[in-house]
């Protein structure tokens, strides 16, 4: 389908557009602030000192921003190659199981530079294979991704409540959860990285995998921009039939794309598992495979665009606490409302004010035209 | 006789739990068919409960509620119309959009207005739904075998009940007995040529999700109008999803929604019947794999191993007319 608007400069359509809608959802959470009867603006005071008044603030901040870097990058991947990938849920959960794992075997043997690397390995190769299944269906058989992701966020939520209280839990334990892992399963902090600024991290989980996430970030943009793969990946994704005319094997692309999807989604395990709770728990993804919808949308899919993005949605979880705890009448409920609202304004309204903006750079066109033209005569 | 009293409690739930399944699954039937992609069902529903539990504690009024819930889930429909067919923007993501709204505000509004963690407050016997014997009910009880299934599986359910089992013919008739209906369908398979004959596509479409705003508001007054009696949070519970999951297991097809809701609702009250008893064979089946059951069964139909589910060809689609 061909677009129907006229083209935007760049940071029009980069940077105005995004921020616009954004405003409006915000916009809009104020109203839902002023229905439970509270003031937004005081509202907006806790969120912005909650984010990043202290330095354990910024690194509370910093440290849900990793885990949606992740989940960003998984779902920009699929994007790319014009899958919707909205399993990330269940990918980062069952991804899970690689990260615990690989801690729960070599935590008391090895220190922390050794099982990391396998816990990277574990958590792409398990996110990656509940990934694999989604994509390959599709690719072979036809069945529309997005039903398929969604059926297998549920599936994969049955699965872990079955590992965690029949298997991996330990005997005579009745939490749903494996058991603590010793010293060589806990990253360590950034806290130089912060002290850097002067802040001091105290007690927020700001873990090395941030760094993971930067990393992952820049090779997300290689490979969508930089290599082969990627430009088949972004041709398939613009018009499947110009990439079927030209040669591109489109189940192929197809089945790799959800399993790098996959992997970035199942890496997000790292960050909460090894990084803060140091055990794999009933629901540690916590609807952070869903933030990653926005956050993609946000982002405009391209890593520049989603870490700003997934720092954004780390704003409002760190911030969005500390208002549930200034105001009381507003939980935490409040970030899922914003984050609905970001998904529908910057998502599926895209392109609601898009006709103002382009008749109103039209016009400033003309009117630069004009001048030229007068100036000439 | 055990056996066949367990069966009859066991057939009893189902139909209890299926009701909302149906209600919802209709739903998508209509937008579905029209070739709007909903996977905000879960939303809509969830709206709908929460909007049936707060009016009915307010007014005490049962039908005051169930009005409100047929009201927001309209309104619900209406911005996902608005954003997939005025906006074009994507269905997918609009659906996802009101899943996520909804859960978060049912929960602040309801909490801001009554302060019971997000519960409205239990509803009196005048403000919520109360079952119907039908005729005969008690009399006939004791007669063997048909005693029980006309006694305590065909009578003493809710109205909603046996609303959301009439639908089902009404449904079909609808779609493909009237004008609208047959325009309803080809604005899901091909909106260029129903354009054509001088038809709005976007306003059968709008109409289309009408329908499914108010089939959704039945479904989300059923469950906190009858099935329990007020609304907890996210009370739907991925009931909105199981709808969908039904819908494509239906092949888009009225009498079909009915018995996959039911075969979907047949196997929730069997994996509560079976919770840590083992079977004969198999031995103990995991509660969870049974909670998965729909889901895999889902898969394995879309996979096309038992049979091929095709969706209206339009579905997902935003129409852009010829310029």
């Amino acid at each position: 389908m061909s677009t129907p608007y006229a083209k935007l400069p760049g940071w029009v359509e980069y940077g105005l557009i995004p921020l616009i809608n954004l405003a409006v959802a915000f916009l809009v959470a104020g109203l839902v602030v002023l229905l439970v009867g509270e003031n937004p603006f005081e509202a907006a005071y806790h969120l912005i000192n909650g984010a990043f008044g202290r330095g354990e603030y910024i690194g509370f901040t910093l440290y849900y921003a990793t885990t949606f870097i992740f989940t960003g990058l998984a779902v920009a991947v699929a994007f790319h190659a014009g899958l919707f990938n909205i399993g990330g849920e269940g990918q980062a959960y069952v991804g899970g199981i690689g990260v615990a794992l690989a801690c729960l075997w070599l935590d008391q043997v090895m220190p922390w530079y050794v099982v990391f690397p396998l816990a990277i390995v574990g958590s792409v190769f398990f996110g990656a294979l509940w990934a694999f299944l989604p994509g390959w269906l599709q690719a072979k058989r036809g069945s529309h991704i997005v039903i398929t992701t969604i059926m297998f966020n549920f599936i994969a939520s049955s699965l872990m409540v079955y590992l965690l209280t029949r298997v991996l839990k330990p005997l005579g334990s009745m939490a749903p959860q494996t058991r603590t892992f010793a010293e060589g399963g806990q990253l360590p902090k950034l806290d130089w990285l912060l002290s850097i600024f002067g802040l001091n991290v105290g007690t927020a989980p700001f873990n090395i995998s941030f760094l993971l996430a930067l990393a992952a970030a820049f090779g997300v943009w290689v490979l969508i921009w930089r290599t082969k793969l990627g430009y088949e990946m972004r041709t398939m994704g613009n018009s499947p039939s110009a990439a079927r005319y030209a040669g591109i094997r489109e189940s192929r692309i197809t089945v790799i794309t959800m399993m790098i999807s996959g992997g970035l989604a199942g890496m997000m395990a790292l960050n909460p598992i090894m990084g803060e709770q140091f055990r794999m728990q009933l629901d540690f993804v916590q609807g952070a495979g869903f933030v990653g919808i926005a956050v993609a949308l946000m982002g405009r899919s391209h890593p520049g665009g989603i870490i700003p993005a997934a720092i954004l949605f780390g704003v409002l979880y760190q911030g969005g606490a500390e208002i549930a705890f200034e105001m009381p009448s507003i939980s935490r409920d409040m970030i899922v409302i914003i984050q609905g609202l970001v998904i529908l304004f910057a998502g599926a309204l895209e392109n609601m004010f898009r006709p103002a903006i382009t008749r109103a750079f039209a016009m400033r066109g003309q009117r630069a035209a004009a001048v030229v033209q007068t100036k000439g005569a | 006789m055990d056996f066949f009293h367990v069966l009859v409690v066991l057939l009893e739930s189902t139909i209890r739990v299926s009701v909302p399944l149906v209600f919802a699954a209709l739903a998508g039937l209509f937008t579905e068919r029209a070739g709007v992609f909903d996977i905000g069902l879960e939303g809509k529903m969830l709206g709908a409960a929460f909007a049936a539990g707060a009016v009915a504690a307010v007014t005490q009024s049962v039908w005051m509620g169930l009005l409100a819930a047929i009201l927001i889930s309209i309104l619900l429909s209406l911005v996902h119309g608005y954003a997939s067919i005025t906006q074009r923007g994507n269905q997918i993501v609009s659906g996802v959009a009101i899943n996520f709204i909804v859960a978060g505000s049912t929960v602040i509004l309801g909490e801001a207005w009554f302060r019971q963690g997000g519960r409205t407050p239990a509803l009196a016997e005048g403000a919520r739904f109360q079952t119907i014997n039908l005729p005969g009910a008690d009399a006939i009880r004791e007669v063997p075998v048909l005693g029980p299934i006309y006694a305590d599986l065909l009578s003493g359910h809710f109205l909603l009940t046996y609303l959301a089992f009439a639908m089902v013919p009404a449904s079909w008739w609808i779609l493909y007995r009237t004008r609208f209906g047959l325009r309803l369908r080809a604005v899901g398979e091909n909106p260029g040529a129903v354009d054509t004959a001088g038809i709005s596509v976007i306003w059968l479409r709008y109409r289309a999700v009408i329908c499914c705003g108010i089939l959704c508001g039945f479904a989300g007054a059923y469950l906190s109008l009858a099935m329990t009696a007020g609304f907890v949070k996210g009370m739907t519970a991925g009931k909105g999803y199981i709808a969908l999951a039904a819908l494509i297991f239906a092949k888009w097809r009225p009498k079909n929604v009915m018995f996959a809701c039911l075969l979907f609702g047949f196997l929730d009250a069997l994996a509560i019947r079976l919770q840590g008893t083992p079977l004969p064979l198999v031995g103990q089946v995991p509660v969870q794999l049974m909670q998965a059951l729909p889901y895999i069964l889902t898969v394995i139909l879309l996979a096309g191993f038992i049979g091929k589910a095709i969706p209206p060809k339009a579905g997902g689609v935003p129409y852009v007319k010829e310029r």
